[in-house]
């Protein structure tokens, strides 16, 4: 056994807890999770079933913790996980996976796969068996600060746009806010109408907040590469910022994944509780809306749809806000088939659209969300999480789809009753 | 030995020996499992209602939203063989004799042309099963031997027991004896297989729910 994977198993060994060995004895090969999965739905590829996805990890259990398993081992009735085996489930893991948790809602037995496939990942980075796009962006975000290579002066940069444009200061590292707020890379480079959306929106409503010059970036690739050393790195930044300027809340931005890293697995990573409460922005800008802080004008006219990230709501459980937004300044909303708990996914969530050589195959599970938005034809789509956008922009421009994707938080903001008004 | 003799031996040590590895092997199984425990979240819950393991454990029964049209032979054939085994096994006054001699409780049972036709229907079900688990791709690249072996497993005590009350095929006698042989084989292999479902369901469905109720997604 080579000294990466010995590293891979007993990663494996450590993660593997009472739910995946219930879920593990629980399977009755009953294939209903190929059917919730976009990469089986628009292949036809049996091997995109996935609890397939996990077979190597499904067999080490089984050899490790399980007495028959052991007995089997012993007496070499059982094949041993190789190297050359996570090498080649490395498609399975990653390429074919958003975590999106589709497989997760529809199971009868109730395992939770997806809990299992982000626990393999333990295992598959920990054997050296992570793709390189994705290691690449953990790796940036763990030496300058961001996946995609942007520095604070980048930041401030756009932060002196935003300024101009908008007329309204940004301010960076104020100690005491009540908010500090987050930004991915892809809002820092490709959409910078997101600050200037908050800026007015924070504004507009009369709350503190900051942004954080030790601590901008919250999306997490450690966490979707499968590496807890690294995410815990990348989030550990975030709640020394957050202590350090004595926050009351930290936003996490338009950005699934970012959310899962920070909401749910941020306090698991580092260990202790948060001292400050996480919120996705779209969770604010709900509560702003129940208190009657957002005064709006105007409505958007053309047909929207929403399309739901994975991370926020069926692995996050934010759901209704999202809507209420919508309606609040949209007169003409539409509902995709499947919308909400059960939307499908983008295709490039969890780490997938980092990976080069998984293009074509993230393209052709497009063809879901095609679908989807064919049966509504909508005018424009309105989402919130970067990568959702980045993502839905490239499968519309392959297929010839002219349709435009905005973010929520920007069309809320734009609405807004101007100060004085 | 003659089928008098297996009679006996089925009903005596045989059934004491296949009770006792189910016994056993489902604590064991148990232990094995759930032993290993999970960490505490440390992310702070989001309370909302209608989320929860216990309801989770119900909710599940049901198709998700949107999947029964996706694979209706799964769902109705199915639901349509579990029910049908529940009946049969529990509901059958022979059955419940059995039950009765053994922990000494009873309940009414169901009249025996009904649990006849329960009988055929999940017979019927678990061979249209049997079919979509050859002709489905999915479920013919998911299968190994143990699926087609617990299938066998499970079907057989259907299939001889109905048998035996119909006076078909074999002697009463023999049929009833190899009737009894199978649930034996039945309760020996459980523990050990895909069966095993039939009890960790319950915790994979808590565990699921629990998670999901932690972040307050209500399903």
């Amino acid at each position: 056994m080579t000294a990466s994977l010995e590293k891979g198993v007993r990663v494996l060994k450590e993660v593997i807890d009472a739910p995946i060995a219930s879920y593990f004895n629980s399977c009755v090969h009953c294939g209903l999770c190929a059917e919730a999965c976009l990469f089986y739905t628009e292949t036809g590829n049996p091997r995109y079933t996935p609890i397939h996805k996990l077979e190597p990890m499904r067999r080490l259990y089984e050899q490790e913790y399980t007495l028959l398993g052991r007995l089997k081992k012993t007496v070499g009735l059982s094949k041993p996980v190789t190297d050359a085996e996570l090498g080649e489930w490395q498609e399975m893991v990653y390429n074919s996976c958003t975590l999106c948790g589709r497989c997760s809602a529809v199971c009868p037995v109730g395992n939770d796969i997806v809990y299992m496939v982000r626990k393999f990942r333990e295992g598959m980075s920990a054997s050296g068996n992570a793709p390189e796009g994705i290691k690449g962006a953990a790796n940036r975000t763990i030496t300058i600060g961001s996946p995609m290579g942007v520095k604070l002066p980048a930041v401030k940069a756009q932060m002196k746009h935003v300024e101009k444009d908008f007329g309204i200061p940004i301010p960076m590292d104020v100690e005491g806010a009540e908010y500090m707020v987050m930004l991915s890379s892809m809002e820092i480079m490709n959409f910078p109408e997101y600050l200037g959306a908050i800026a007015k929106i924070m504004q507009h409503v009369g709350k503190t907040w900051t942004l954080c010059s030790t601590a901008f970036e919250a999306t997490n690739a450690g966490m979707q590469i499968g590496n807890s050393d690294l995410a815990r790195v990348i989030v550990s930044r975030i709640v020394e910022g957050a202590e350090k300027l004595k926050v009351k809340t930290v936003i996490s931005p338009e950005c699934g994944h970012a959310y899962t890293a920070l909401r749910w697995e941020g306090a698991n990573l580092v260990g202790r509780p948060f001292t400050f409460k996480v919120q996705h922005i779209v969770e604010v800008l709900g509560e702003f809306q129940e208190l009657g802080l957002l005064k709006t004008e105007g409505f958007e006219k053309d047909r929207l749809t929403f399309h739901d990230p994975c991370q926020l709501a069926r692995r996050g459980g934010v759901i209704q806000p999202q809507r209420n937004l919508l309606n609040m300044v949209a007169k003409n909303f539409v509902e995709m088939p499947d919308a909400g708990y059960m939307n499908w996914c983008c295709g490039g969530g969890g780490g997938a659209s980092a990976i080069e050589e998984g293009e074509a195959l993230r393209l052709e599970a497009f063809k879901v969300k095609k679908s989807q938005f064919e049966t509504v034809k909508p005018d424009r789509v309105v989402t919130a999480c970067a990568n959702c956008r980045i993502v839905l922009e490239e499968g519309l421009e392959h297929y010839q789809m002219d349709l435009p994707v905005v973010g929520l938080t920007e069309m809320v903001a734009d609405h807004l009753v101007a100060k004085g008004a | 030995m003659n089928e008098m003799q297996l009679l006996t031996w089925v009903r005596g040590p045989g059934l004491n020996l296949a009770v006792g590895i189910f016994v056993l092997g489902v604590l064991w199984r148990l232990f094995e499992i759930y032993s290993l425990g999970r960490k505490k979240d440390l992310s702070a819950p989001r309370a909302l209602p209608g989320a929860s393991g216990w309801r989770t454990i119900f909710r599940r029964t049901l198709p998700a939203e949107g999947m029964l049209k996706k694979a209706p032979v799964t769902y109705i054939a199915g639901a349509i063989f579990h029910i049908g085994l529940a009946i049969v096994v529990f509901l059958f006054a022979p059955h419940i004799k059995l039950i009765q001699s053994l922990f000494g409780i009873s309940w009414p049972a169901l009249p025996s042309q009904f649990i006849d036709l329960v009988t055929i229907v999940t017979l019927v079900a678990m061979l249209v099963l049997l079919a979509d688990r050859i002709m489905n791709p999915v479920k013919r690249f998911l299968s190994t031997f143990e699926d087609w072996f617990t299938w066998t497993l499970t079907f057989l005590p259907v299939l001889t027991g109905w048998l035996a009350v119909r006076h078909l095929l074999l002697p009463y006698t023999t049929m009833l004896a190899l009737h009894i042989l199978c649930v034996e084989l039945l309760l020996v292999f459980l523990p050990f297989t895909k069966l095993f479902h039939a009890f960790t369901v319950f915790g994979s469905r808590w565990f699921i729910g629990a998670i999901n109720g932690h972040k307050g997604v209500a399903v």
